[in-house]
């Protein structure tokens, strides 16, 4: 840690007169294991790290504006380290000179110090590690007679350490490990066969439960034999936690700043209305260590904070990074994301949650009566547009009839607009999951969607 | 799944670029590790038994640009070399990489990779390679020879042209990028091959505001070949056509709902065969009994107008290379003829399996990840028929001119694919614009529906996503219709 931030001060300091720097190093170290059949497919284990540095050229006149280049490198080699330092100089010579690109500059928020480090990680064997991917394999094979294929299942853990340095003093080091198990089952009956996945995460193997994992592969399989295309028409549709943060994950892009200052947010301008329905209260929290996007620094080294997005139905504000801040007139909320060395710098969320509500998924069921569960949906990428709101997935699921989960349904799509689904959400489930990804999920009823089927 | 080519995320990590040349890496003959190096480190691979090693490596440099809300935000170079070393043994496959290229670099790579021969007694093992043959970019103009600012050029000219296309154009962004990527692999049984390939892409979005809201509107041109891309493609056109995307859908209605004939346009996106089969017919699925295309090669598995090829050789295209990412030279494969299912997809792993040669489609994201089955070009060979013809022979349906991204279960069959310019059809004529919706089908049963394929072939560029690895691809169709595909729109 001590050696990585003394490499990006190091750059730092090279910095000329003119010129602002920020320099990202990260290291880290993976283990993947896929098990297969009662054997070890693949087994893999790497250490990478790799460099990302700004440069920013301050604007010679009054309102000449700055300029940012950027340049990356996978090596932490000195030579490649120089060699992009003096590419990501020459870079910045063609930008379009702005009086908003800055760097961060510590702003006094203090950082919440978070334990994202598990001290026993590096303790765990290869051997283990290869048990219990072979365990879980084993597990969901033997778990039900329709099992008739386990796809793969899946062990894998990394850790990374990060630290930030730049000319306008921020020093920020940050370090986590992670671990996952995961699987991916294939029940059978016939010729009919339907697929369901498990996991659980932590931030080492000790925190994994594979029972989980094994029993939500094997529900999810065999609970879609038998499936059958449903009628179209309109009706409530009850999301599984899994797509809430999916979901949610989606609306965040809306939520960025950057969307909002370059006219990309259908929530621009509607600060202070009503955009939900007053069960949701949407707060983007880095600083709660259960979330799995926990974090002390945001992407800029500026402290995470708690913001609240969305506080009974109304819409309270947008996720700034610095850039994004200064163009709408405010400050950074600490909101910077990156994607790793390689990446710039942008507005995000890390953890978003939905405030929980009171009732479990069998009394939301049991209240919405009649409509769809959806246990899984495909095509977010290609059928949901977070600048238009325009709202299409692929789903799989069950119905619901008499208020409790029916016959299984594959092969039909449900849609809507992102806004209209705000403002239709009947219940909010208090069976909150801190999920991998940005968001955390519950389950979650939204009135009124097109089903659209045979 | 797939995607278009230029993720559109605020923090996309692919528009990285470099342009300027830096030294050569590597060896004093140029190739990027010395052959002799090479033999011993697949020898210490093989020190502790298995039945093969294989050393990947990879020197990539990258260089791209973003104009965003008329600003060019940020020039952006990247560079990233390195070797992944495999080691088979029975059914498992060892795996490390390294950033290092020293031979003390790979030979600690070769030993991770190694632990997975458990059994030992693999004693000294002496490796032989065939001779080089060193690998041409197959680029007229190299991209780092061409200056930054040409290349923004490029850039500021699609902004103003698609902000000269209607003033309800409220925002531009418009991406380009480029990639340089020399491959070598080297094998324990002798194989030694080498590439070098040259990509070049191009994209704008276009977001157009009106009274019902904001719609968006995307187009992309993206070639394995260099810079003189740009002198068969006009930017400001390709600028023009996402723009008239966006406009086009401020008036659009809602699409429909239900099951609908379907005409898709030539060059629309050929996604449909990314997904409805071209998954399902990798042969890492099949030999996991994961796929609805299992046990069905001689079988009728299309109508009998589908002959569905993948080919990494069509020149200049998205998904070309000259050996895939195990060594093995791209072929031209024959996946259905006359809807006759012919074969699968094969990597040199789960071809050797059942005792067959690779077809060229191992491949990887970069050299940190183990290849895998993967599509190159896949398209269907055009039809007979005229395509204005095949939308006037249906009376009612959808008309998509532009598919954006798809994703598909392969066990299941079931896919969705989204549009991104759909009409409605009505009395065989194109009419109203309609909005975004996925479609979603069952692969086996939507294939079996095309009932006309016309002459207008057209292929258009992808980046194709499977267990977490992106690489590109190519899709290309002519039109085409569907007699019935589920559409969800949120009409009724």
């Amino acid at each position: 840690m001590a050696e990585l931030l003394d490499l990006a001060s190091s750059l730092v300091d090279r910095a000329v007169a003119g010129e602002q720097m920020e320099v990202y190093v990260a290291r880290g170290h993976d283990t993947e294991i896929r098990a297969y059949d009662g054997e070890v497919e693949s087994l893999s284990s790497a250490t990478s790290g790799g460099v990302g540095i700004r440069v920013v050229l301050a604007g010679e006149g009054d309102d000449e504006g700055n300029r940012a280049g950027f340049a990356w490198a996978g090596s932490l080699d000195s030579e490649v380290v120089a060699a992009t330092l003096a590419e990501a100089r020459d870079n910045a010579v063609y930008a379009t000179p702005d009086p908003d690109v800055v760097l961060a500059t510590p702003d006094g928020v203090p950082a919440k110090e978070l334990d994202l480090w598990d001290p026993g990680f590096a303790a765990v064997s290869t051997a283990d590690k290869v048990e219990m991917a072979l365990a879980l394999e084993r597990q969901v094979r033997g778990a039900d007679p329709r099992v008739r294929q386990v796809d793969s299942a899946d062990y894998g853990d990394g850790s990374v350490e990060v630290a930030l340095a730049s000319t306008a003093g921020i020093r920020a080091t940050t370090r986590r490990t992670s671990a996952f198990l995961s699987v991916s089952a294939i029940a059978g009956e016939g010729a009919d066969s339907q697929t369901g996945s498990g996991f659980t995460v932590g931030r080492s193997a000790g925190d994994l439960d594979p029972d989980v994992a094994a029993a939500q592969a094997v529900e999810r399989a065999v609970r879609m034999l038998g499936a059958g295309k449903a009628r179209s028409g309109r009706c409530a549709v009850v999301f599984d936690p899994r797509v809430v943060s999916t979901l949610l994950s989606v609306i965040s892009s809306a939520l960025s700043g950057e969307a909002v200052v370059k006219g990309r947010s259908f929530f621009a301008g509607r600060v202070g209305e009503q955009v939900a329905t007053p069960a949701v209260t949407l707060v983007d929290d880095p600083t709660d260590p259960r979330a799995y996007g926990a974090a002390t620094y945001d992407g800029e080294g500026l402290a995470c904070r708690r913001n609240v997005l969305v506080e009974a139905g109304v819409l309270q504000g947008f996720l700034f990074d610095t850039v994004s801040a200064r163009r709408a007139g405010t400050t950074s909320t600490g909101s910077a994301v990156r994607g790793g060395f390689s990446g710039t710098p942008g507005a995000g969320c890390r953890a978003l949650v939905l405030a929980p509500g009171t009732l479990d998924q069998e009394t939301i069921l049991a209240e919405v009566g009649e409509g769809l569960y959806v246990q899984s949906v495909t095509g977010v990428h290609s059928g949901v547009n977070a600048v238009s709101g325009d709202f299409s997935v692929g789903a799989e699921g069950l119905m619901i009839r008499h208020g409790v989960l029916a016959e299984p349904v594959r092969e039909v799509t449900v849609a809507s607009t992102l806004q209209r689904m705000l403002q239709s959400i009947l219940h909010v489930g208090g069976d909150l999951e801190w999920l991998p990804g940005i968001a955390a999920g519950q389950t979650l009823a939204v009135d009124d969607m097109q089903l659209s089927g045979a | 799944m797939a995607r278009s080519p230029n993720s559109q995320s605020p923090n996309s990590q692919s528009t990285n670029s470099r342009s300027a040349d830096r030294p050569a890496a590597g060896a004093a003959d140029g190739s990027l590790v010395e052959g002799p190096v090479l033999e011993r480190v697949l020898g210490a691979a093989l020190a502790r038994g298995g039945d093969l090693a294989e050393v990947f490596v990879e020197d990539r440099q990258t260089s791209g640009a973003v104009l965003d809300d008329r600003k060019v935000e940020e020039l952006s170079s990247g560079r990233e070399r390195g070797a992944g070393i495999r080691v088979i043994v029975g059914e498992t496959t060892g795996f490390a990489h390294t950033a290092d290229l020293s031979e003390a670099g790979l030979l600690a790579a070769a030993e991770a990779a190694s632990a997975v021969a458990r059994e030992g007694g693999g004693g000294v093992r002496t490796v032989a390679l065939a001779d080089r043959r060193p690998a041409r970019a197959r680029a007229e103009v190299l991209p780092s020879t061409v200056g930054k600012a040409t290349k923004l050029e490029l850039l500021t000219r699609a902004d103003d042209a698609a902000r000269s296309a209607g003033d309800a154009v409220s925002q531009v962004q418009a991406g380009y990028g480029d990639s340089r990527r020399r491959v070598l692999v080297a094998t324990s049984d002798g194989r030694l091959a080498e590439d070098d390939q040259v990509r070049t892409r191009f994209n704008v979005v276009c977001i157009a505001t009106g009274d019902t809201g904001m719609q968006t509107g995307y187009e992309s041109v993206a070639r394995t070949l260099g810079f003189e891309v740009f002198d068969q493609v006009d930017v400001d056109e390709v600028a023009r056509t996402a723009a008239q995307r966006a406009l086009s859908k401020l008036a659009a209605r809602p699409a429909p709902s239900g099951e609908v004939p379907v005409v898709l346009a030539g060059g629309s996106g050929g996604i449909l065969f990314h997904e409805a089969c071209g998954h399902g017919l990798e042969a890492d699925h099949i030999v996991k009994d994961a796929s609805v295309y299992v046990g069905q090669v001689g079988q009728q598995v299309a109508s009998p107008l589908v002959t569905l090829v993948d080919d990494g050789t069509v020149g200049g295209e998205w998904g070309n290379f000259a050996i895939d990412d195990e060594g093995h030279p791209a072929g031209r494969n024959v996946l259905i003829e006359n809807g006759v299912l012919t074969d699968y997809l094969w990597d040199w792993l789960r071809a050797a399996k059942v005792g067959r040669a690779s077809s060229g489609n191992g491949r990887r994201q970069s050299y940190q990840h183990l290849p895998m089955v993967r599509m190159t070009n896949t398209f269907l060979l055009a039809g007979e028929e005229d395509p204005d013809e095949i939308v006037a022979q249906t009376p009612s349906g959808v008309y998509v001119a532009k598919l954006g991204g798809g994703q598909v279960n392969t066990t299941t069959g079931d896919f969705v694919f989204g549009t991104t310019e759909a009409y409605l059809i009505e009395n065989g004529r194109i009419t109203e614009p309609l909005r975004d919706a996925n479609l979603i089908g069952n692969g086996p049963e939507v294939l079996r529906r095309i009932d006309a394929v016309a002459t207008d072939f057209a292929m258009t560029p992808g980046t194709c996503g499977k267990d977490g690895q992106s690489v590109p691809v190519g899709c290309g169709q002519a039109t085409l219709r569907i007699t019935g595909v589920t559409i969800g729109g949120t009409a009724a």
